[in-house]
């Protein structure tokens, strides 16, 4: 089983973060940190989850999502949203657009891995 | 011999009954009844107060004295009323469509409004008119003396002082009676007029009765009354044409400016057509009036005692012959002429002083007074009575103080060329419409002048006035002002020196100063309206076409007027014609209601012009254009107050509308600044808590251990830093910062700015130190802090292949030392340089280097608690700010 993530993000550290928890559980992480070549680099990589910040450089979270779901081979890609902002409406507005699951950071590394998981099946 | 006593009964029954024709006409007036009233009948008799007593029994005495020369009093008028109709025409037209109350308004209005002209023309005719109101009491007192005399009481001058008084007296009460019952706009006087064309019978059928007396019952038939003209002196008598001539202009002119007469040909007028059958009838009663006055002379003259004066021949030829008939009769005649001159003249000299005397006084003596309508009407009323009562009083003063008769004999002249004076400035006024106010006013006066030094004080008689070496050698010794000889030019008849003179003067000032002045713009539109009353009168109602299709008028109309209400006159008057729909016949009478409509809307002249264009073609005159101007500045200003008024409801709402968008504003920055400051925080307690986590889970190896060490303790630190850089900020905003002052140079602070970005960063910084050797005293931490975030800020965004930033430092005396951070980078859009000093304003969401995106908001904040400045500097290539360290900062070279 070599599953492969993609995790779009652009603070250094929680990249970190977060690729050291998922490879230690048998991940593939791939990162990239750019919202405005972001969709390109989901179309060329093929991944099995896209975890996907909100506020990124260049282009926001919910736009790549709503393009995601746009594209026939992207459509039923699971995603998980990211978003330090936390509120209500950003909830909302994931859900409505589309993401498979939605988490506010800080968040705990045992949600993150059990979400994940439990994303991509068995 | 008729007792003195019947003959007071007989005068007062007469009073009495011209009361009753008064009160009896003002109630058909009030009634809407008077069509006859103002039948052309009725106009040309009322005219017949040209004839006074001067006339009456003036002629007499002066075909006595000068033979045919009376006739020229005669002439005069009637050349004008068959000649000059043109003239009277315009003149009554102009009355109708001005509003003209006298002929001192008229003139007044003519100029411009002008109030000089206005008090000048009403103090000549005061002045021209007294001395024959004083003629007037004294021929009716002088009668009234020769019955006393006849009933064998000699009358002194204290009774005949007496019988003035009274006479002065029952005339003030009659004028007031029926000259200030009402205060119509019009200034008519339905009473007045009718009484007085009721005089005019009796005083024509007087005449003619005394005439015929004297033809057939005295001289014995037409054929020896003209026998003992030939043997008379008069006979003898030879016209001295120059003479002639002015005796006829002036009288001509008299005709047209004395006051009473303006007052019954123009004021009281309602009908222009009274003018065309008057034209032929007044003519017609003077003739009737001088028919019997050289018989009379000549047969007194023959059968009079030697030196009993010819003037009362009227009244003593009959007595002495023992008609006692003919003589109440000739009697009344003269009553009745001298009543209705005084009556007349003092309702028009009572309207002049109360219009351009006492109420322009009255009004700016209180400044506030003409919005209270009911106050001025009664301030007009009492200052007409009192004017009334003044102007009779003058009458009476000037017959005491004349004395004699020596001095009246000549007065009827004198008041002539008086107020012939306004001739001139009225003829021109008329047909000139580059006659100006100041030509006239100085014309005017020139001629006034003249009158008064050639004719009027040297009436006195030599040495009342103008003392007798004045007459010889003139004042002063200038020969050439000698009043009978102005310029050198002697042996002229004083009469026709007088007048020639003063009008040639008059015209000539006139002509001269209105050449060489400007008229107001008033001045030019009443110019025109008066010139051009014909083309543009408002009730040209006279549409003699009507060429227009009811389907344009309804157009035109409903631009105007509104749809509904157009639809509706036009729907009234279809019905009214006997048909449905919108679209009446367009009848004469049509156009002329619907141009009164439009013109409550547009004014007269607009609403003309716009009829005319539709229904005659007719093409605009200029006149009509000056009239259509000045009606359309007065609609702009009044529509410029609307604007005003909206435009300032207009910045109101503007105002809150801005008030209101910067509430939500505030409050969506309030929620922005909330979620931001939540994102900022969250941000590095995501990396603690993850790695915390993972050390705590165990089975990292140490070189990992350690790693993460480093990131939570760089992120805690982090942290701190945001809730600091935020705590500064909510001091800095709330301006409750404490300020280090020390001392220091710039050089010094931008060291310890480089420093503490830190010499990992690989941006170069170019400084040229010769400059930064520029004294401070200032926070000189404050100020390195804001130099840090500048400089953080290009080493962070400056995406330039060798990042490069120029410190450039400006400090000349006279300004405040600047200093620029110029980088080589793609500088800050246009657009995004108004927010860079916002909080969170981080542009592109470039976050390195813990960055929360408040570093240029404090720097300002920092700046403006300095006192200084900082502000995007545009066009430099790169990102480039300029600080302007406040001036206090500057320590002066040591």
């Amino acid at each position: 089983m070599n599953r492969r993530v993609l995790l779009i993000e652009d603070e250094p550290n929680i990249i970190e973060a977060i690729s050291f928890i998922l490879s230690r559980d048998g991940w593939t992480v791939h990162t990239h940190s750019d919202g405005e070549t972001a969709l390109d680099r989901v179309r060329a990589g093929t991944p099995d989850l896209v975890i996907l910040d909100v506020m990124l450089p260049g282009r926001s979270g919910f736009d790549i999502l709503r393009d995601l779901r746009e594209g026939d081979d992207t459509r039923a890609l699971p995603v998980l949203m990211l978003t330090a902002r936390g509120q209500t409406k950003d909830r909302e507005l994931a859900e409505r657009l589309g993401a498979t699951r939605f988490m506010t950071k800080p968040f705990s590394n045992s949600d993150v891995l059990h979400t994940v998981r439990e994303m991509v099946g068995p | 011999m008729i007792s003195f006593n019947l003959l007071v009964v007989i005068a007062l029954a007469y009073v009495a009954f011209l009361f009753l024709v008064a009160f009896a006409a003002e109630r058909r007036a009030a009634q809407g009844r008077q069509a006859w009233l103002r039948s052309p009948l009725i106009y040309t008799l009322s005219l017949s107060i040209y004839c006074t007593a001067w006339t009456f029994y003036g002629a007499v005495g002066y075909a006595a004295r000068s033979g045919l020369e009376y006739l020229t009093i005669y002439l005069g008028p009637t050349i004008v009323m068959v000649g000059w109709w043109w003239l009277l025409r315009k003149l009554v037209r102009i009355g109708r469509a001005q509003r003209i109350t006298s002929i001192a308004d008229l003139i007044s209005s003519r100029f411009g409004k002008s109030t000089l002209l206005g008090v000048i023309v009403t103090l000549l005719a005061v002045v021209g008119t007294t001395p024959y109101i004083a003629l007037q009491l004294q021929s009716v007192t002088l009668s009234v003396a020769v019955f006393a005399e006849g009933s064998g009481t000699r009358w002194g001058q204290a009774d005949l002082a007496r019988a003035a008084l009274w006479v002065a007296a029952g005339l003030a009460v009659f004028t007031v009676i029926f000259g200030t019952r009402t205060l119509d706009a019009n200034e008519r006087h339905h009473g007045v007029v009718m009484a007085i064309a009721v005089e005019a019978v009796v005083k024509l059928c007087a005449l003619l009765a005394v005439g015929i007396y004297v033809v057939w019952g005295l001289a014995g038939g037409i054929g020896a009354t003209l026998e003992r003209i030939d043997a008379s002196t008069v006979a003898l008598w030879t016209p001295a044409p120059g003479r002639w001539v002015g005796l006829i202009l002036v009288s001509a002119a008299a005709l047209i400016t004395l006051p009473r007469m303006f007052q019954v040909m123009v004021v009281e007028n309602d009908d222009e057509r009274n003018l065309g059958t008057a034209s032929w009838a007044f003519p017609l009663y003077l003739l009737a009036m001088s028919l019997f006055v050289v018989p009379i002379a000549v047969v007194g003259l023959d059968l009079m005692p030697e030196g009993s004066n010819p003037d009362l021949f009227v009244l003593t030829l009959p007595l002495a012959q023992g008609r006692q008939d003919v003589a109440v009769l000739a009697f009344l005649g003269g009553f009745s002429s001298a009543t209705s001159m005084v009556i007349v003249a003092t309702i028009a000299l009572a309207t002049m002083v109360s219009n351009h005397i006492v109420v322009p006084l009255w009004l700016s003596a209180r400044q506030q007074g003409a919005t209270m309508t009911g106050d001025v009407r009664y301030v007009v009323l009492v200052a007409r009575r009192l004017s009334i009562a003044g102007i009779l009083a003058l009458g009476y003063v000037y017959y005491r103080l004349s004395g004699g008769s020596a001095a009246l004999a000549a007065i009827g002249l004198i008041a002539f060329v008086g107020v012939a004076q306004v001739l001139p400035s009225l003829v021109a006024g008329l047909y000139w419409r580059g006659a100006n106010r100041i030509g006239a006013a100085a014309g005017i006066l020139t001629g006034l002048v003249i009158w008064l030094w050639t004719m009027f004080l040297p009436s006195f008689g030599e040495g009342a006035v103008i003392p007798a070496h004045v007459f010889a050698e003139g004042p002063f010794g200038l020969a050439w002002l000698r009043p009978h000889a102005l310029f050198g030019i002697d042996g002229i008849d004083p009469l026709v020196h007088a007048l020639y003179w003063s009008l040639l003067l008059n015209t000539l000032v006139l002509t001269i100063g209105s050449i060489l002045t400007f008229p107001t713009p008033l001045e030019r539109l009443q110019g025109a309206q008066f010139v051009n009353v014909f083309e543009h009168s408002a009730d040209k109602a006279a549409w003699t076409r009507s060429d227009a299709r009811a389907e344009d008028l309804l157009m035109m109309a409903q631009r105007i007027i509104g749809a509904t209400e157009a639809q509706e006159l036009f729907r009234s008057e279809a019905a009214r014609q006997g048909k449905g729909g919108y679209l009446p016949d367009v009848t004469v009478d049509f156009i002329g209601r619907l141009e009164r409509q439009l013109a409550g809307s547009v004014g007269a002249a607009t609403a003309h012009a716009m009829v005319g264009q539709l229904t005659e073609g007719a093409s605009v005159s200029v006149e009509d254009l000056i009239a259509v101007a000045d009606e359309a500045a007065q609609i702009m200003e009044y529509s410029l107050k609307l604007e005003q008024k909206s435009a300032e409801q207009e910045r109101t709402a503007t105002a809150l509308r801005e008030a209101n968008e910067k509430l939500t504003a505030i409050s969506i920055q309030k929620d922005a600044f909330l979620s931001q400051i939540s994102h900022e925080l969250r941000t590095p307690m995501t990396s603690i808590r993850s790695f915390s986590e993972i050390l705590r889970d165990g089975e990292v190896d140490p070189e990992a251990r350690g790693r993460f060490a480093t990131i939570i303790h760089d992120e805690a630190n982090r942290l701190t830093r945001l809730l600091d850089d935020l705590l500064d900020l909510s001091v800095l905003e709330h301006g409750q910062v404490t300020l280090n002052r020390e001392r220091g140079t710039l050089e010094a602070v931008l060291d310890r700015a480089e420093a503490a970005v830190g010499p990992a960063v690989k941006l170069v910084i170019r400084r040229r130190r010769s400059a930064e050797q520029v004294p401070l005293e200032t926070d000189l931490d404050r100020l390195a802090q804001v130099f840090i975030n500048i400089i953080a800020n290009a080493a962070k965004y400056c995406r330039a292949e060798q990042p490069e930033l120029r410190i450039v430092v400006n400090s000349r005396a006279d300004r405040p030392v600047t200093v620029d951070f110029i980088d080589n980078g793609d500088g800050i859009e246009a657009d995004s340089q108004k927010i860079i000093f916002e909080k969170f304003a981080r542009l592109g969401d470039t976050r390195k280097a813990g960055g929360a995106g408040l570093g240029l908001a404090i720097s300002r904040q920092v700046m403006e608690a300095l006192g200084g400045a900082i502000t995007y500097l545009p066009g430099q290539g790169g990102a480039a700010f300029r600080v302007v360290l406040p001036e206090a900062a500057r320590l002066a070279a040591e």
